[in-house]
């Protein structure tokens, strides 16, 4: 993979950087040039919620070629508490527990691998929240 | 805006195809188009293909199969959107013969996906997704559809056995289908029991890797009374539209809101209503997506989609007759091909030609073709006139 794919998204893969319009309170994760409801072209910067609840969840058992060594992994849409959405890997979680509405939190982790010799790519990943 | 017809069809064998080239199997299926329609002068052509270029490293689709065609110099054009392309393709002919600047084209689909390994086509079938944000993550199709299934479950009660019985209808119809990639029969245990590959989507809820094209002969309803000799074909309303690609950026993960403004538009260009459809070809890339897709039609109410399908309101006997053809499930889904071969058995459902599979005297049917994880939409009717 050319590494300016990787270090291009590194605001939103290590810092979270979303944006958001200021006449909805829409949260736009990646960031937009154009709000796609009220067409508002001044969005401002947010940094998303760092917890939030799983929307729906699967476990990915036949994997793409970067991901085999991991299969089976789950994976999950999580609702941040602002509201703002993701598809992330669900980590450190039995398949057992995994249900909607789980509260997780969001942490930094290796998403993959360019091959054998190829730069690692890093980002989040949630994990679940234990009283 | 002139009415436009469908004067003929072409479908050839769908399946694993390993003798036979990309060139080979678009050309067969629209000579079998051409034929069918028995027309000698074609006007121009649309090629719906996802991707040649990594599924056989071929771009420049659109003139290389104008040529293998014999139709060099006329103008071709290749279409894309994703699994949508070959719907898409169908739409761009019309709109070229109802603005009067061609009496006659041809359009098709073709998709040649054995050339590569599993992984190669999990890979190339992916692009459709959002690459950075779904598909960096180890997001897979069947993955993107089980966590539409999974929460469909979660907000209606949704069954495993109602997403088998979507499975175990469309191998029932393919069955029927000598052109179907699979002809054999299915159960909900067999379904429910196959190898896992996305909870909850068994493989037996997913539609397979298929080499396959198909093609359709349109024309202005002038120029098909002067030419064709089969029962005309009308396409009464013509519906495309696009939706968020990614599953996180949508409000809700249970509507497939690209199909729902599609055919909207479709019933509104074509004055009908759900009620009015005879009968369906729907996406069913995976046993979620026809449950979705009947509901997003307006066919079932929201989340009454799963019921339908298990009490036998889906079936070939029943109140409204879903994928006769065997759909995507069991016909096989060569992606870029997929949109026209729907059209394809439409046509041949309302011209009275489908075989052990036949409904009682169709007068109207739709076509819903869906790309990606339902980013983009196609919805046909199609009245024999």
């Amino acid at each position: 993979m050319f590494p300016a794919r990787i270090w291009r998204e590194i605001p939103q893969r290590y810092r979270l950087e979303a944006n958001r319009c200021p006449q909805t309170g829409e949260i736009y994760f990646p960031p937009r040039l154009v709000c796609p409801e009220g067409k508002c072209v001044e969005l401002e910067p947010v940094k998303l919620a760092e917890t939030g609840t799983v929307e729906s969840f699967t476990v990915i058992r036949v994997a793409p070629s970067a991901f085999t060594d991991e299969a089976p992994y789950p994976v999950g849409i999580v609702k941040l508490d602002d509201g703002a959405k993701m598809m992330c890997q669900i980590a450190d979680a039995q398949i057992e527990e995994l249900k909607i509405g789980m509260k997780v939190k969001i942490e930094f982790r290796k998403i993959q691998s360019d091959g054998k010799a190829g730069v690692h790519a890093y980002g989040y990943k949630c994990v679940p929240v234990r009283d | 805006m002139r009415e436009v017809c469908v004067i003929g069809v072409g479908m050839n064998k769908w399946g694993e195809l390993w003798g036979k080239s990309i060139r080979d199997i678009f050309v067969e299926s629209a000579l079998l188009a051409i034929k069918d329609a028995g027309v000698d002068k074609i006007d121009s052509m649309y090629v719906g293909c996802m991707t040649s270029g990594l599924f056989v490293g071929q771009e420049h689709l659109a003139s290389l199969l104008a040529d293998y065609l014999g139709k060099v110099p006329i103008p071709s054009t290749r279409v894309e959107s994703a699994c949508a392309s070959g719907g898409l393709a169908v739409r761009c002919g019309f709109i070229e013969v109802a603005s009067g600047m061609s009496d006659v084209v041809l359009v098709g689909g073709v998709e040649k996906m054995t050339d590569v390994s599993g992984d190669g086509a999990t890979y190339a079938l992916a692009t459709a997704a959002d690459q950075e944000y779904e598909v960096f993550h180890g997001a897979t199709f069947p993955g993107l559809y089980a966590l539409m299934a999974k929460r469909h479950m979660h907000e209606f009660g949704t069954t495993r056995d109602m997403l088998s019985a979507v499975a175990v209808k469309n191998h029932d119809n393919g069955s029927k289908n000598p052109l179907a990639q699979f002809q054999s029969k299915t159960t909900l245990e067999g379904v429910a029991k196959a190898v896992m590959v996305a909870d909850p989507l068994t493989l037996m809820d997913c539609s397979p890797i298929t080499d396959g094209a198909a093609c359709a002969i349109l024309a202005s309803v002038d120029k098909a009374k002067e030419i064709s000799k089969n029962p005309l074909v009308k396409i009464l309303g013509v519906g495309n539209a696009t939706d968020r690609i990614a599953l996180h950026s949508r409000k809700s993960l249970t509507t497939l809101n690209a199909t729902v403004e599609a055919s909207k538009r479709a019933y509104e260009m074509a004055g009908k209503s759900p009620k009015d459809i005879d009968f369906a070809e729907v996406h069913d890339c995976f046993t979620i997506a026809e449950i979705m897709v009947t509901e997003d039609l307006g066919f079932f109410e929201k989340g009454k989609g799963g019921h339908a399908a298990l009490e036998g309101k889906t079936a070939l006997d029943g109140e409204k007759p879903i994928n006769t053809s065997g759909g995507l499930k069991s016909k096989g889904h060569p992606v870029g091909a997929t949109g026209v071969g729907q059209i394809a058995e439409v046509v041949k459902q309302l011209r009275g030609e489908a075989g052990e599979r036949q409904l009682k005297n169709p007068k109207v049917g739709l076509t819903q073709n869906m790309g990606g994880s339902g980013g983009s939409a196609v919805v046909h009717i199609l009245e024999v006139m």
